[in-house]
């Protein structure tokens, strides 16, 4: 299949991959263990699919963040990202 | 104790989620694509990491047209909404031709398209042949929005206000017309002065339409584009060069595709955010009322 028309580069490929991955692990583990949402630090009701949304949302702002102060390469960023998203799931 | 979710209904929506797939998600991967690439033309592409966010988080060019937006949605947000609520709390109460006629008078500004709007109030503001523009010069009042920036602002948001209090007013005027009579009986037993009656009656019930509102005048005004284009062009020089319009100058008019696809995904994110923020304020509101 040619994608050059969408200029797909292996690591934006790598990017989506990964978000498709975290949304079919999630998307199994609901089917597998259904959880009730619950009420976290931010006093609103979540599910575990609003928790990897607002990870995936603060991950986006954080690595906007880190970029706007120290530029590339965002590696430690994503590390600030994992643990936000630990964060999130633990306490939101 | 709660019950669990069964998430199997999810697979109901899969139409619309390949649809949504085809219109937006593919799209937006191609956008993400371009952001950390450039190309001179002929399908070809450079990969350039993340530079293009550097540029464009770094741009003041960027900057300025943010804080112009921002300036722009919270002036429009401070006059649509009370002027809204005054207007829809001035409707008339009951059902009948009267309150037809008044809706219909009201709504028709919604019914125009953007671009028309903007041609509209282009020519109203002409100081040669529109109304508005040949009425204030000849009251001796200098106007003139192709030159003056507060003019071009001035035009610019009375234009937005025309066309979009009326959304507003209905909404508000919905979320009044649902309150039982028993309210304003109680009121009046209570003998409630027309402050209290607003403050602790038409208020509160009125919470859930004004967030929707202001969500959606706060997404539209942030994304504004065809009317200011029209009218000014995002001038006098780049005083109402809003971020779409800035936006559509870099992809399309210098073709900088790679700062302009970087300088949507950020602008896409924060909407996304401001969205967010709103949708789960309404939901937990109408959890709470439950």
């Amino acid at each position: 299949m040619d994608l050059s028309w969408m200029g797909w580069t292996e690591p934006t490929a790598i990017f989506f991959a990964s978000i498709a991955f975290a949304i079919i692990i999630m998307f199994i583990w609901s089917i597998k263990a259904p959880q009730s949402p619950r009420v976290g630090i931010l006093k609103i009701e979540t599910t575990p699919g609003d928790r990897l949304f607002i990870s995936l949302l603060g991950s986006a702002f954080i690595c906007l963040g880190w970029v706007f102060m120290f530029g590339s390469p965002i590696w430690w960023s994503l590390a600030v990202c994992g643990l936000f998203a630990a964060a999130v799931f633990k306490w939101v | 104790m709660k019950k669990t979710q069964n998430q199997k209904a999810w697979f109901m929506v899969l139409p619309v989620l390949i649809l949504v797939a085809f219109s937006a998600i593919i799209p937006m991967m191609t956008v993400v694509n371009y952001s950390v690439q450039d190309t001179f033309g002929n399908n070809e592409f450079f990969w350039v990491g993340l530079e293009w966010f550097e540029e464009v988080l770094h741009s003041e060019r960027i900057h300025d047209a943010l804080w112009r937006q921002i300036l722009f949605t919270v002036i429009i947000l401070a006059i649509e909404i009370p002027l809204g609520i005054f207007m829809a709390l001035h409707m008339p109460k009951k059902n009948g031709l009267w309150t037809s006629i008044c809706l219909v008078v009201v709504a028709l500004p919604l019914l125009i398209p953007w671009n028309v709007v903007g041609t509209i109030w282009q020519i109203f503001g002409r100081i040669d042949i529109g109304l508005l523009g040949y009425t204030l010069d000849q009251l001796g009042i200098s106007y003139n929005y192709t030159q003056d920036t507060f003019d071009a602002w001035f035009t610019i948001i009375i234009m937005d206000v025309w066309h979009w209090t009326s959304l507003v007013l209905l909404l508000s005027y919905a979320g009044l017309r649902s309150i039982p009579d028993a309210y304003y009986q109680a009121a009046k037993i209570d003998q409630a002065s027309r402050w209290s009656v607003f403050r602790y009656i038409e208020l509160p019930k009125m919470k859930g339409v004004l967030i929707i509102a202001i969500l959606l005048r706060f997404m539209d005004s942030f994304m504004i584009y065809t009317e200011p284009f029209v009218v000014t062009g995002g001038g006098p020089g780049n005083a109402t060069t809003f971020l779409s319009i800035d936006l559509v100058k870099m992809a399309i008019g210098q073709f900088d595709l790679g700062p302009a696809a970087a300088f949507s995904l950020i602008y896409f994110l924060v909407i996304l955010l401001v969205s967010w923020v709103f949708y789960t304020t309404m939901v937990n509101m109408d959890k709470e009322n439950e």
